[in-house]
């Protein structure tokens, strides 16, 4: 009985569970896979760090999540279990009750993911429109209240205003407003500060985290700096070509690093203390996805790299709260 | 704004005068009217009578300055054919034309944009290259073919509709009118469909391209993943973004239609200014053919002074200065 009760317990505490999740691109020059077969899960209250370098399959990750892959792309096989419902045989309207009110995005490039043509008032209100039962008073007066909570003074006033009379700092608060508005339990934020100025990214991410913490909210976190995640996320995923080769909480895995491809990524974050230290960075670049090498993906830019990681594909090992897909994973104090 | 409103009214009445300008002086090469008004077995006296009640005896820049006086007021001359003011000639016949073309119109942005759309968002379905190898036949095939088989199908073969006239109509503000009797209707459906075709084929093909482009966007996605039904994704954020190139090209159909229906209402008889023009021609009769052109360029200047209006009120980010 009381062990029924904490099995009931720790499942409720995570608020997504996505378990081999494949989603593949059929294009003409042959199968993509840009995800092929992650795991993790997120717990409520939680900022998930998702990292990786581009074409790692972390925005794919996200958008698969909301059911927002199109042609020719599919959720080839998977479990996307939110609030103890698997999202990946939802149907479309169910998904589309999901979308906004319970997991909203956050996208990349402010200057493109709000419509030029409605004005930043328009974009909110048809948030809550979606969403809620409010009247147009109500929701006026909620937009006020989360425009103005973002950091926009004159809220009433700029809502009537068009996205391109803001600056790109703005319009990523304006995005993460209408992310708020329908109090999501899950947020979504792919590379949300990647195309702003260095000035303006400490101030969102920090606007981001308050947002999250304040509304009782969890986080994934995409992105390829691992020092934004170092700062931001309780738990970290590391993906390489589509697959999970670390995963474990955030300060953990930066203080001691299993895989080699987490440490180079650590190694590139520039570090004020070895001011005068050339900045190391990962031999090489990703392979091409679609002639993945036989064995461990990391094979050619490794330098722990032996025979076994040219002949098997090492499989995600789980040691407590960490994992790592390594043959020969870094031992603590390991520095290559 | 008014100040703007301003500065396009007088490049609009520029364009006009720079218009009557050429008319003018096209007209004046084209051969000597005054044989066309006096009976063949006049004498040169006669003649000479002629030509000096109908101004032709005077400069080439007197003549002008009485047409532009004329025009001012309104008085472009009676017709030599039918010895009315060839503008009461024009303006009778201007609402039969403009009836079957805003029917057409209508009927294009009815069937093309929804149509644009479909394809345009799911470009690689068989339905989606179907509709494209339609209107691909809608753009080549030529009026007068399309016009007299509909005729051959619809009129002689099942019946259904008649084959020309405009049919029973109703006098309305002193304009008479088909579209407000069923008859009318029954004889506005065939010119208005020939006429529609190839717009409607230009407007689909313009409305697809624009909402392939759209369908990239970062917005487009956003929506979704608010939660918004792909319907209001597609038509409350895809196609108002795709909509600036078709209303350029419908403004601009929309001038071809009413300068050039003439094809169509002469294969349907129907009463319009086409055939007006047409008979006019045959017979130099120089008045309705300068109020015609006057006109058409009138259209035209209007036409696209609406067309900058409705940009500033698609797209925000278009001011008019």
């Amino acid at each position: 009985m009381a062990e029924a009760k904490t099995a009931d317990a720790a499942a409720s505490e995570t608020l997504l569970r996505v378990e081999d999740l494949r989603t593949w691109f059929h294009t003409f020059s042959g199968t993509v896979k840009a995800v092929d077969g992650v795991s993790f899960s997120v717990k409520r209250g939680e900022i998930m760090g998702l990292v990786g370098e581009s074409g790692g399959g972390k925005s794919v990750v996200g958008f698969s999540i909301l059911g927002l892959i199109d042609p020719p792309g599919k959720i080839e096989s998977g479990v996307i279990e939110f609030n103890g419902e698997n999202l990946k045989d939802a149907g479309d309207a169910r998904l589309r009750d999901i979308r906004g009110r319970d997991i909203a995005m956050v996208f990349q490039d402010p200057m493109t993911s709000l419509n030029p043509l409605h004005t930043v008032g328009e974009q909110m209100d048809e948030m809550l429109r979606l969403h809620t039962d409010m009247d147009a008073g109500q929701r006026h007066a909620r937009c006020v209240e989360v425009l103005e909570d973002v950091g926009i003074s004159r809220a009433a006033d700029r809502l009537k205003a068009y996205p391109h009379q803001f600056s790109g700092g703005m319009r990523q608060r304006v995005v993460i407003a209408i992310a708020m508005l329908a109090q999501p339990k899950l947020v979504i934020a792919d590379e949300p500060t990647t195309a702003l100025d260095v000035t303006i990214q400490a101030q969102i991410l920090k606007l981001m985290r308050r947002q999250i913490r304040d509304n009782g909210a969890s986080m994934i976190l995409v992105t390829h700096d691992l020092a934004v995640v170092s700062e931001m996320a309780d738990h970290i995923t590391v993906l390489y070509c589509g697959k999970v080769v670390e995963r474990g909480p955030t300060d953990d895995v930066i203080r001691r690093p299993s895989h080699p491809y987490t440490r180079g990524l650590i190694d590139s974050i520039p570090n004020p203390a070895h001011r005068t230290a050339r900045l190391k960075q990962i031999p090489g670049a990703v392979p091409d996805i679609r002639k993945l090498p036989e064995g461990c993906n990391f094979q050619d830019r490794c330098p722990r790299v032996g025979a076994l990681c040219r002949e098997s594909e090492p499989p995600l090992v789980e040691t407590g709260a960490r994992a790592h897909a390594c043959h020969f994973p870094l031992k603590e104090g390991e520095t290559q | 704004m008014l100040g703007y409103t301003i500065k396009r009214l007088l490049q609009m009445i520029f364009v006009l005068w720079i218009v009557s300008v050429i008319v003018f002086l096209m007209m004046s090469f084209t051969g000597d009217p005054v044989f066309m008004v006096i009976p063949i077995d006049s004498t040169q006296a006669e003649i000479d009578q002629a030509r000096r009640i109908l101004g032709l005896d005077r400069s080439l820049f007197e003549q002008y300055l009485v047409f532009m006086k004329g025009m001012l007021q309104g008085d472009f001359g009676r017709s030599y054919v039918y010895r009315q003011p060839a503008m009461d000639l024009i303006l009778e016949r201007l609402p039969a034309t403009m009836e079957i073309v805003v029917v057409a119109m209508i009927f294009a942005a009815l069937v093309a944009i929804p149509l644009g759309v479909y394809a345009g968002a799911n470009p690689n379905r068989t339905t989606s290259r179907a509709i494209m190898s339609g209107s691909l036949l809608g753009i080549s095939l030529p009026s007068f073919w399309v016009g007299m088989m509909l005729i051959f199908l619809l009129a002689v073969q099942w019946q259904i509709f008649p084959s020309s006239g405009r049919g029973e109509t109703v006098e309305f503000m002193g304009l008479k009118l088909s579209i407000l009797t069923l008859d009318g209707w029954y004889h506005i459906i065939l010119p208005s469909l020939t006429l529609s075709l190839a717009t409607m084929a230009i407007i689909l093909r313009i409305t697809r391209a624009g909402m392939m482009e759209v369908m990239r966007q970062d917005y487009m996605k956003f929506a979704r993943a608010k939660g918004v039904s792909r319907r209001g994704v597609l038509y409350g954020h895809g196609l108002r973004n795709a909509l600036i190139p078709v209303v350029t090209i419908f403004g601009l159909q929309l001038g071809d239609l009413i300068a050039f229906a003439t094809i169509t209402e002469t294969i349907f008889a129907w009463p319009g200014l086409g055939k007006l023009l047409i008979d006019s021609i045959y017979r130099a009769d120089r008045p309705v053919i300068v109020v015609y052109l006057m006109l058409v360029a009138f259209i035209f200047v209007v036409i696209n002074f609406i067309v900058d209006m409705v940009y500033t009120w698609i797209d925000p980010r278009i001011t008019v200065k």
